[in-house]
């Protein structure tokens, strides 16, 4: 009775979907503010109906009802309670549910919070949102319901794929998803924004806090799935380019650029085409990947079941969602350049060719993911696009950005001056060069170490250099303005993810050795000495366990315990043991006895050493507190009066 | 369909003993083994089609990859060794493809990306330089 | 006019998605067209299962077209796909070599005495190095190599009847027209 209950809540939330996207924006375009009152109560409703289909697909996992099909497939009587919570989202029908409940918890958090903005304005952001509401929750009852009942009932349940059975999977997909979705916002934004034909700075500055947190919570989701990669996996990677991994990297980066244009058009009114361009461009790249997910036109290593008949729905959802709102872009977008004159060398330069490089670097990550079908289209024969392409060319296409990245605080709004410019790159230049000087002794004449080093010295020498400099010329309290701290934490993230990216990838060392129990091998300056293996069990599996003890210079550093699991179901998952460092991991996996069966003899074993790998992930850190932080401006928060008062006074400035 | 899920359950779930990843090989030197994981990272995998040669548990990635050891022991170049792989499983194992003119859209189309988007900007860069002229002092102010 | 560029680019790519949703309704994306069609089929001396002393090369096998049918114990799919092989496949007439792929042969004759031998012999690739050179990276997989040794046709994956009559038959007729 209950999943059926699950069921209801999400055709009301439908029927509430649909009121919520029609009559506001009706009302809006009729001036009535009856119909554009509906948006709230509507949106409200909608999530109380969603939160409830949520909470009863929860309670059926937790309480193992395996009459409904999904929770049987996806679930056991062994499954931990936690893991039985992060099957909800496990596969596609619950995380498609995961999506709509994201969007609601922004629809309502926009709701409360937009009490400021003009009702007309809210009635369309609503509705914009009301209508992407729609086409999921229409998606989830007609093709993926999860409430669907298997009769008879299963005694017990099949299994949470073993992969996603760790702590950073619970966590991954809620994070990446608000971020995914919280882009919504921004889209509905300037939806509303072309639809009133209001082009005016005022939209943007409404729009900016949404688009940094959403932005900070893809950040945060990208690395806790780095991270679930790394540890979960067992291959030491961190990134593979896979299209899943893609899907979510280009949303992020065109979130970089849409960041920093919102910044121009904002302050300085320029570039408002192509601000609501990129906020379009980051929520269709968002919608993409869940149709490049879930259709099966690509292959990947963690895609969804695929099914044909949702990739045509997905395809038809994105042709109204996507093709509607760049038609819509095409008829309306503001067509004369407004704005504040800019010199050549401004800050509004800065920013536009950041984002050209931004935007080419997910315009190539697009390119080759979409390649091999490319290739079936054109009858190319099949190619694969693999790491390697992606890496050049990342990095190619990066190089210049970190290379003019310390410059950017430097730049004034509408011309900068050149000597302060100046100024920074021969001290930044000089902190560089001291650095790479240090970093060739260490690096053993690695190039890319080298590279890494003077990359990272030249950004975090110039942002340091920045802090100090308004720390000397600005009186306190007016220092650091919340939106340029959180400018400046993302910008020493960037390098520290440098450090962490060029530096572990060109020093780690891996080995697959073959080890008899007493046996040591030396890697990365470290001995590894292999006690054996013992049985150990856990909740649902069983597992051999490897006992590694590692040993620097004679003192035992650390034992390690890296696992091969066993499931209930019998799927088997390796399970690597890691001895984190903030300067380096020490990384062991487990393979197979050498001699089929012989536990007690020789395994087959994996060590790795991987300096600085931490800071990849540390980096990515500090660029989510930086977005998180630079939403916190208090100018963001101000009242409408405020707000529209603040933007004369600056044009007076200026 | 029944064959893709076998497939998938084979990436997932190295039931067989053979198939592991993790593969101990007698290795001449650390510069032999350098030079092993860094051409099984460039080559795909026929079967568990999103993993490298160097991260893939098939069965087949086992065997390829004592089959690239074998042909490094008797000297064979990287590129013979690409080129023997090519010869039996198609240019599809090639995570780096070559460039030819079928694949110059994926090398270049970003390349000309970036060009076409550069004119765009400094088009309008100078565009708005010339409409008018920006006040030339530098006022002290916070203009953050 | 430029405000349309997006739109044109959105197009282009829905496009591609209506190709790829329609494309891979008939294509099994982890199948890999093999370079080795219409080339000769790499020489090979292989034990027979059974008496592993004997030995049979690609030669011995030339003058007749015959089928070539990688299969081993372990396979789930060469379950699926045995009735098919023993009943269509075999009425079409030619000879059919099993290719016993990395597989212990006391498993692979245990399991042909479970299930039915369909094979007029059956080679044995214990280490997998000749499914290398036949390109083979999985089971089932089927080749069709004619009187002259060359490769004519594969088929991966388990064969239904369905694909009995769609791919093999055609190809088998295109090899009669060549007199072959």
């Amino acid at each position: 009775m209950i999943p059926e209950l699950g069921q209801f809540a999400l055709v009301l939330a439908l029927l509430l979907a649909i009121a919520q996207g029609v009559l506001p924006i009706v009302g809006a375009w009729r001036g009535n503010g009856a119909l554009m009152a509906v948006a709230r109560p509507a949106a409200a409703g909608q999530a109380v109906f969603v939160f409830a289909a949520m909470g009863i697909l929860i309670h059926a996992f937790l309480a193992y009802d395996f009459s409904v099909a999904y929770v049987a497939d996806n679930s056991n009587l062994a499954l931990p309670w936690y893991y039985r919570v992060t099957a909800v989202w496990g596969a596609h029908e619950g995380s498609m549910l995961l999506w709509v409940f994201i969007l609601n918890v922004w629809t309502v958090a926009l709701a409360a919070l937009s009490r400021h903005l003009p009702q007309p304005f809210v009635a369309r952001v609503l509705g914009v949102l009301g209508l992407i509401g729609v086409g999921f929750l229409a998606f989830i009852l007609f093709t993926s319901n999860p409430f669907l009942r298997e009769l008879p009932m299963p005694a017990d349940g099949g299994d949470l794929n073993p992969v996603l059975q760790d702590p950073g999977m619970t966590f991954h997909p809620p994070v990446l998803y608000m971020g995914y979705v919280g882009f919504s916002v921004a889209f509905a934004f300037s939806i509303a924004a072309l639809l009133g034909g209001e082009l005016e700075q005022s939209w943007v500055r409404w729009a900016r806090p949404w688009t940094n947190v959403s932005w900070a919570f893809l950040t945060m989701g990208i690395v806790a799935g780095s991270w679930w990669a790394y540890a979960e996996l067992g291959w030491g990677g961190w990134w593979f380019w896979d299209p899943v991994e893609n899907a979510s990297f280009m949303p992020w980066l065109v979130g970089v650029a849409l960041i920093h244009a919102q910044a121009v058009t904002e302050k300085r009114g320029s570039l408002p085409a192509w601000t609501v361009l990129l906020s379009l461009f980051a929520f269709s790249l968002s919608l993409l990947g869940t149709f490049l997910v879930r259709s099966g036109v690509l292959t990947s290593v963690h895609a969804f079941a695929s099914d044909p008949r949702r990739g045509l729905y997905i395809l038809g959802f994105l042709v109204v969602v996507i093709g509607g709102s760049l038609l819509l872009y095409a008829i309306r977008a503001p067509k004369v350049a407004t704005g504040k004159a800019f010199a050549a060398l401004s800050r509004e330069t800065g920013i536009m060719v950041a984002n050209l490089l931004f935007t080419t670097a997910a315009a190539m990550v697009l390119l080759g993911t979409l390649f091999p079908l490319i290739g079936d289209a054109l009858n190319l024969g099949r190619v694969s696009v693999g790491p390697p392409y992606f890496g050049f060319l990342f990095v190619l296409l990066m190089a210049p950005a970190v290379l003019l990245l310390p410059f950017g605080p430097y730049l004034r709004w509408g011309k900068a001056e050149g000597r302060q410019l100046t100024a920074m790159a021969l001290r930044s230049g000089i902190a560089a060069i001291v650095c790479t000087v240090a970093a060739v002794f260490f690096a053993e004449g690695r190039l890319r170490a080298i590279a890494g080093v003077a990359g990272a010295a030249w950004v975090a020498a110039g942002t340091l250099a920045y802090v100090v400099k308004r720390w000397r010329e600005m009186p306190r309290g007016r220092r650091y303005p919340a939106e340029m701290a959180g400018m400046l934490v993302a910008h020493f993230g960037v390098a520290l993810f440098l450090i962490g990216v060029m530096l572990s990838e060109s020093l780690s060392t891996e080995r697959d050795v073959r080890m008899a129990p007493g046996q040591a091998e030396s890697v990365g300056g470290y001995q590894f000495r292999f006690d054996g293996v013992r049985e150990t069990t856990g909740p649902n599996w069983r597992a051999d366990e490897g006992v590694v003890t590692v040993f620097r210079d004679g003192t035992p550093m650390a034992t390690m315990h890296p696992q091969k699991r066993t499931y209930s179901r019998g799927q088997v998952q390796t399970e690597s043991a890691i001895d984190p460092g903030l300067f380096r991991d020490i990384y062991v996996a487990l393979g197979e006895p050498m001699d089929s069966g012989d536990v007690e003899g020789a395994w087959a074993l994996r060590l790795y050493h991987k300096p600085f790998v931490r800071w990849i992930w540390l980096g990515g850190l500090f660029m989510m507190a930086g977005g998180f932080l630079a939403a916190a401006e208090r100018r963001f928060r101000a009242k409408k009066a405020a707000a529209t008062a603040g933007a004369p006074a600056k044009e007076q400035l200026a | 369909m029944r064959r893709l899920a076998m497939l998938a359950a084979l990436c997932l779930l190295p039931l067989l003993a053979f198939a592991q990843a993790i593969q101990p090989l007698p290795f001449r030197d650390r510069a032999e083994e350098l030079r092993f994981q860094h051409l099984s990272a460039e080559l795909r995998c026929p079967m568990c089609q999103n993993e490298t040669l160097a991260d893939s548990n098939a069965p087949i990635a086992h065997d390829l990859r004592r089959q690239i050891f074998e042909m490094m022991q008797a000297g064979k170049s990287d590129a013979e060794i690409k080129a023997y792989l090519v010869d039996r499983y198609s240019s599809f194992v090639l995570y780096k493809p070559p460039v030819e003119p079928q694949t110059w859209l994926l090398w270049f189309g970003p390349l000309l990306v970036l060009a076409a988007g550069g004119i765009v900007v400094a088009v309008q860069v100078r565009r708005r330089s010339r409409q008018a002229p920006p006040v030339a002092a530098i006022d002290t102010e916070d203009d953050w | 006019m430029s405000r349309f560029v997006p739109l044109l680019g959105f197009v282009l790519l829905v496009a591609l998605f209506g190709f790829g949703i329609w494309w891979n309704t008939g294509h099994d994306q982890h199948e890999i067209v093999s370079p080795l069609i219409n080339k000769p089929a790499p020489a090979f001396s292989l034990p027979v299962l059974g008496d592993e002393t004997q030995h049979v090369s690609k030669q011995q096998l030339l003058g007749k077209p015959y089928f070539l049918n990688v299969f081993g114990s372990w396979c789930i799919e060469c379950v699926h796909e045995h009735p098919v092989l023993s009943e269509q496949v075999k009425n079409l007439g030619l000879p059919l070599v099993g290719f016993n792929y990395k597989d212990d042969p006391k498993d692979a004759a245990a399991w042909l005495t479970e299930h039915g031998n369909p094979f007029d012999r059956v080679i044995v690739d214990r280490d997998g190095r000749a499914g290398i050179d036949f390109g083979v990276y999985g089971a089932p997989e089927t080749f069709l190599i004619d009187g002259k040794g060359v490769i004519r046709y594969k088929h991966v994956g388990p064969i239904t009847p369905e694909v009995v009559e769609k791919e093999f038959r055609p190809a088998l007729a295109a090899l009669a027209k060549e007199g072959g």
